[in-house]
């Protein structure tokens, strides 16, 4: 390996952790609210050392703001290590979490509290109803993914082209399912329907962040240990085997990890498309295919692109809101385009 | 840390209600704030409050079911009107949490809901007098309007048809607010089979046989006239399409249940009465 790739590396990591500090500032500095940047610094001072509040902006930045940018840290670093994960395993540069049926399966759930939820609620007294739709849609995210993954795997050996099959054979049912919901539903559960499908971070506050951080900690954290086994598996299931990893075992364990940690994603934050596909090709093109970096420098990019797509959400049409879906993919699409058009340049070229 | 947060929300409270500022998410909620003449206090809207034309110019905080906690505040309001099923929840019960009054209002399709709202409105922006006077001018609109209606066997079957352009149109059942304007108009909706829209289909329109036609003057435009809309299948067959009795009203005036749903309901049932053709049958 040459030093060249190495440097390059280095310098795409720090940049990248330097990009993720840059968004965070950006998320706490801007918003509907105008609050002046020596304000923030000293309501942030004030909360590390404890003192007093100041007023009125302090509950904003601390109570509505803070939240959201740490949402959107673990929801952006989440779905792009979901999604780096997804491509290695299946090997296929399409991958993401929505192929094993994470964002139908949540969907599906959340079509189901929304439309169904009135009606069943008084079943289910344990449930208030805002806790209702996320509850849901982790448990719609989660069963459809182990159903998907239970339809690809025979006596303990899950076939990976079969998986992917299986997944979109069951995210068209599933499509069926919300279809028919759909059709069920008032004017008023549509709209809330097609918004949630847009996806949105506005339910964001310090106990969300609490239930959700586990989760997308977990996929976050151990993702890097799968780096080595997701390298060898590029080469072939048998190659990886022989190179002594546990195939079947961490085939199973991603799957897993994906579900659980995009699915909590998904249930607060609803559908931000683009994100999973794009972040892991963006960083490949940025250092190379090497899990080991692809991995974290996921995380970072996913992180910090996510909120800033969030602090563009809440300030372009303030005092109303942009759903965040709408903004991932139309920045985030042409802005891989342009890099797959240098790219291509490039290889001409040489 | 609880008393921070109190100390917090009464600082903003205090800081804020030196002027009274009223945000409002909700289309019948503004038009009444303006029927009351408590409009200087209002500083910002949703969408759908697109009546009377100034409310539009007003900063809007987005869609009524999709409001933002940062982007309300940030109009500094003492106080914010939003329907019952306004959101989402999270949202604004932020809003609370930072100290702000939230007042849900009521939004079914009903009269008694309209003038609990037209109260409600009233007594929070401190214009109880007006909102009883604008309530009993609303009754006897009503009483106008079902006295106008004649025996009910002789009643019109009105068939209400929902558009918004792209040859998309959805009928409406029961428990819609159009079957509702009906009703008070002394008409008979010509659809019961079911509750909600439904989309239109050839084969319903002529079983349900309707003498006269409602859009919204919205939907009749984009539909493209009335020529084009008898043109959608079906509905040339039907009473109404070959008499061409058609009546459009304004959207939030015919379905909004405000302050003008008197008004709305009396003049819908002058104009189906009006309709040509239709006093012989």
């Amino acid at each position: 390996m040459s030093s060249g790739i190495r440097r390059r590396r280095s310098l795409v990591v720090v940049a990248l952790i330097v990009a993720a500090i840059g968004s965070v500032v950006v998320g706490l500095s801007l918003g509907a609210v105008r609050i002046p940047p020596g304000e923030i610094l000293s309501i942030l001072w004030g909360k590390l050392t404890g003192a007093t509040a100041s007023g009125a902006h302090d509950a904003v930045l601390w109570h509505l703001r803070a939240p959201r940018v740490v949402l959107g840290l673990m929801v952006g670093a989440g779905l792009s290590v979901a999604g780096a994960l997804m491509q290695g395993l299946f090997r296929n540069p399409l991958a993401d979490p929505s192929l094993i049926g994470v964002s139908s399966g949540a969907a599906l759930g959340a079509v189901f509290a929304i439309v169904l939820g009135g009606a069943l609620l008084p079943t289910l007294p344990f449930l208030h109803h805002a806790g209702f739709l996320p509850v849901a849609a982790f448990a719609g995210a989660l069963g459809v993914t182990l159903f998907i993954q239970r339809l690809a795997s025979t006596s303990g050996y899950t076939a990976v082209a079969t998986l992917l099959l299986a997944g979109v054979a069951v995210n068209a049912l599933v499509g069926a399912v919300i279809g028919f919901a759909t059709f069920l539903a008032t004017d008023a559960q549509l709209r809330t329907l097609s918004f949630w499908t847009l996806g949105s971070l506005g339910a964001a506050d310090w106990a969300i962040v609490g239930i959700a951080l586990p989760f997308c900690l977990g996929l976050v954290a151990l993702a890097p240990f799968f780096a080595g086994a997701l390298n060898a598996l590029s080469l072939g299931e048998a190659e990886a085997a022989h190179l002594g990893y546990a195939v079947e075992r961490i085939k199973g364990l991603i799957i897993f990890l994906t579900a659980a940690g995009v699915g909590v994603c998904v249930a607060y934050t609803g559908i931000i498309g683009f994100v999973g596909l794009v972040v892991p090709h963006l960083v490949r093109l940025m250092i190379g295919p090497d899990h080991r970096w692809l991995i974290p420098g996921s995380a970072l990019l996913g992180a910090s692109l996510l909120v800033l797509a969030d602090t563009a959400a809440r300030v372009i049409v303030a005092p109303a809101e942009m759903p965040i879906g709408i903004l991932t993919a139309a920045f985030g699409a042409p802005f891989f385009l342009g890099m797959l058009l240098r790219q291509r340049r490039k290889a001409l070229w040489s | 840390m609880k008393t921070l947060v109190v100390l917090l929300a009464v600082a903003f409270a205090l800081e804020s209600h030196a002027s009274d500022r009223v945000v409002s998410a909700g289309g019948a909620i503004t038009e009444t704030i303006y029927a009351l003449g408590a409009q200087d206090a209002l500083v910002a809207v949703d969408t759908s409050s697109i009546y009377p034309e100034q409310a539009a110019a007003l900063p809007k905080v987005g869609y009524s079911r999709a409001l933002s906690a940062e982007g309300i505040l940030s109009m500094k309001p003492s106080l914010v009107l939003v329907n019952a099923d306004s959101g989402p929840t999270e949202a604004l019960s932020q809003v609370e949490k930072i100290g702000v009054k939230v007042v849900r209002l009521p939004n079914e399709h009903t009269v008694e809901a309209a003038e609990n709202r037209i109260r409600a409105v009233g007594s929070e922006v401190g214009k109880t007098e007006e909102a009883d006077k604008l309530i009993s001018v609303l009754r006897e609109d009503l009483k106008v309007a079902s006295e106008s209606a004649g025996k009910p066997e002789t009643a019109p079957k009105v068939l209400f048809i929902y558009t918004r352009g792209g040859g998309l149109m959805n009928v409406s059942g029961k428990n819609t607010a159009a079957d509702a304007m009906i009703a008070l108009a002394g008409a008979r909706n010509a659809v019961t089979d079911y509750e909600g829209y439904k989309p239109l289909t050839a084969e319903a329109a002529v079983a349900a046989a309707p003498d006269v036609i409602l859009v919204t003057s919205k939907g009749l435009e984009s539909a493209g006239g009335v020529d084009e809309l008898l043109k959608q299948p079906g509905l040339a067959l039907t009473p109404a399409g070959k008499a061409r009795r058609v009546v459009a009203l304004d959207d939030l005036y015919l379905l909004g249940f405000g302050p003008r749903l008197g008004k709305a309901a009396l003049e819908l049932s002058q104009k189906l009465r009006a309709s040509p053709g239709l006093a012989q049958q």
